[in-house]
């Protein structure tokens, strides 16, 4: 019984990483309808700059989150205006490819700077002790990810709800050209949304590479792949939606991982999001939508 | 000129192209490592051709051919493991044979993974589709990987070890009239009454249901047959290598071929060629400076796709004869140029 407790609340925490992550998703695929495959690339960058601003600024642990993620936020926003921007009217085939080879390009041009050797991560000392609930023991890396995944759901469900630029991200989701029209500067949206996906995912980079101790080029590939999974499970473009899918997938992936096979927990991951889309492809909270001639 | 007579133009091309080849194998100029790089050309082209039929022509995107080749390859040297304990050897003749059912073997399996595949996959669209098949890709990788039990006295995938022992080669010659048998065969596909049903699902899927294309069919004829083909691919990677394993058949690899469709253009068989062959060398020039060519790759992707994002040709086809009878001063009206007949 503590084991099967223990292993939910690891799935907890890996869920709020996975949540994370597809938020960004789930947000920017909401607004130009792109699967953003280099988001999990972003996580990686995340990873890497808490690690260097760790080890080299030598500024705390706090403060190299945040700096992780401005940096991050920074970066996401290039990325649309660089490679995303003049694409906004191709075919979406097109930005789909461009996004790949965006995320290839991120992870080798990593592996050139970094090399491929996978890189410890430092965890200040205070973060690896456990505190004790009668036999259950957690960690406070385990309480921390908890927390701070969840201030930043409600931060972002603030901002979306209750800023004028969250009004302008939904007018524009809703439909571009009366946003337009409106008076809203939809370039500028969507960057910002693109800018605040990746601050999330950078944290979820940080959370990630404190839970498994590494960083290395290739690390944003999987729990990218496998937050686009949560957000598809929830309904992509669907903020609660993605929440919960990124918590559903956590679960489930440590639930196989620890009473059906470890080597087959991936395969379970792609296996889930091959049912939801083949049996309710708008995801768990999404609508159907008919296609119209 | 009548189709045959440029049917035989082309053919007469193709031989003389081999026969060069041979001459300048024969005077040492092509070595074995360069024929090795051109062997693995070679197997690059069918597999981005046959992609290229499920993404070019049919406008369907698919991330996971490198899982309907590794389906190939390990069929294929399932077969020749099965052949090697029943006691022949690679100097037999008989192996050659033994090697072609290998390989047709190989594309019949790839073809019913395709079609178990396709049947539920291509209901979903563009990007979706593409994750799906993504995720059925790293499923088939992660099962060769964990499907290692014992069958007929050997290891039935050898796990993440790889899989070894088994029969076959994969010469230069073999490999060339393959690419062309392939081609060929791809191409008479395209440009028949199901080629054109094909193209109509890429150009307007709703407007093709409407003038009554069965368009389900078609897409799923269209994926098997592209799978058919990587498995072959499959299949030629295997006897070339001597050795698989999981390992190679990454989603990294399946973007590798996707970037020689894309490169070459989406719908065009010489484009896909072309691509192969500038992507081998490319290849073997940056093996130097290993960890930076997949940026250079990818850089590549991003650039080709923000200005020119139809590939090099777009989705023209090169052709002998629409070549010949322009420098002969013919520029040709007729139907039968197949320089814009694909399109």
């Amino acid at each position: 019984m503590n084991q099967f407790i223990e292993q939910i609340i690891y799935g907890i925490q890996l869920g709020s990483i996975y949540a994370l992550i597809a938020l960004g998703y789930t947000m920017v695929y909401g607004i130009v309808k792109l699967i953003n495959f280099a988001h999990g690339d972003i996580l990686m960058m995340g990873a890497y700059f808490g690690l260097l601003s760790v080890t080299l600024l030598d500024i705390p642990f706090g403060l190299a989150i945040v700096l992780s993620m401005a940096v991050c936020a920074v970066i996401g926003m290039l990325i649309d205006i660089i490679a995303y921007k003049p694409l906004r009217n191709a075919p979406r085939i097109s930005a789909l490819i461009t996004a790949i080879g965006v995320s290839l390009f991120l992870e080798n041009i990593y592996r050139v700077m970094f090399g491929a050797e996978t890189r410890k991560m430092v965890i200040p000392t205070s973060l690896t002790q456990t505190i004790a609930i009668g036999n259950i023991k957690i960690s406070y890396v385990t309480l921390l990810t908890v927390f701070l995944t969840i201030i930043c759901m409600v931060a972002l469900q603030l901002v979306v709800k209750k800023t004028k630029v969250g009004k302008a991200m939904r007018a524009v989701s809703e439909d571009q050209q009366a946003a337009r029209l409106m008076g809203v500067n939809v370039n500028l949206t969507i960057s910002m949304t693109f800018a605040l996906g990746s601050a999330l995912a950078a944290l979820g980079g940080v959370l990630y590479s404190v839970t498994y101790y590494q960083v290395e080029p290739y690390m944003g590939m999987m729990p990218g792949l496998k937050a686009f999974v949560a957000a598809v499970l929830g309904g992509i473009g669907i903020i609660p939606g993605a929440m919960f899918g990124g918590y559903a997938l956590g679960l489930i992936e440590n639930l196989a991982k620890a009473y059906v096979s470890s080597s087959w927990s991936n395969a379970i991951a792609f296996g889930i999001l091959i049912l939801i889309l083949l049996f309710k492809p708008a995801g768990l909270f999404g609508k159907n939508v008919r296609e119209k001639v | 000129m009548k189709k045959w007579q440029e049917y035989s133009v082309t053919f007469g091309g193709i031989v003389l192209l081999f026969i060069l080849f041979e001459v300048l194998m024969a005077q040492g100029i092509i070595n074995n490592y360069v024929s090795g790089v051109l062997v693995l050309i070679g197997i690059n082209i069918i597999a981005a051709a046959s992609l290229n039929l499920a993404t070019g022509y049919l406008g369907q995107l698919a991330l996971g051919h490198a899982g309907f080749m590794a389906i190939g390859a390990y069929s294929a040297a399932f077969v020749m493991k099965v052949a090697k304990i029943n006691g022949f050897q690679n100097s037999d003749g008989i192996v050659v044979g033994l090697m072609i059912v290998a390989l047709i073997f190989a594309g019949v399996m790839a073809a019913i993974f395709g079609i178990l595949i396709g049947i539920p996959a291509l209901r979903l669209r563009g990007d979706y589709l593409g994750i799906v098949t993504l995720g059925f890709g790293e499923i088939i990788r992660i099962a060769i990987f964990n499907l290692d039990f014992k069958v007929m006295g050997f290891q039935f995938t050898g796990g993440a070890r790889g899989f070894r022992g088994y029969l076959g080669y994969m010469s230069f010659e073999m490999i060339f009239w393959l690419v062309i048998i392939v081609l060929a065969i791809l191409y008479l596909i395209i440009r028949s009454r199901h080629g054109r049903a094909i193209l109509s699902i890429r150009e307007d899927e709703i407007a093709a249901e409407a003038v009554g294309v069965p368009t389900t069919f078609y897409k799923i004829f269209g994926f098997a047959t592209s799978a058919f083909f990587a498995g072959i691919a499959g299949g030629c990677l295997a006897f070339y290598q001597k050795m698989i394993d999981p390992k190679k058949f990454t989603f990294m690899y399946s973007v590798e071929i996707f970037i020689i469709v894309v490169l070459g253009g989406m719908g065009s068989l010489t484009g896909t060629i072309v691509a192969a062959i500038i992507l081998g060398i490319l290849n073997e020039f940056l093996h130097v400076i290993d960890q930076w060519r997949l940026v250079i790759y990818s850089a590549l992707l991003i650039i080709m796709m923000i200005f020119r994002p139809e590939g090099l040709l777009g989705s023209k086809e090169f052709s002998l004869v629409g070549l010949i009878k322009k420098v002969m001063g013919k520029k040709s009206s007729s139907k039968s140029s197949d320089a814009q007949e694909v399109k």
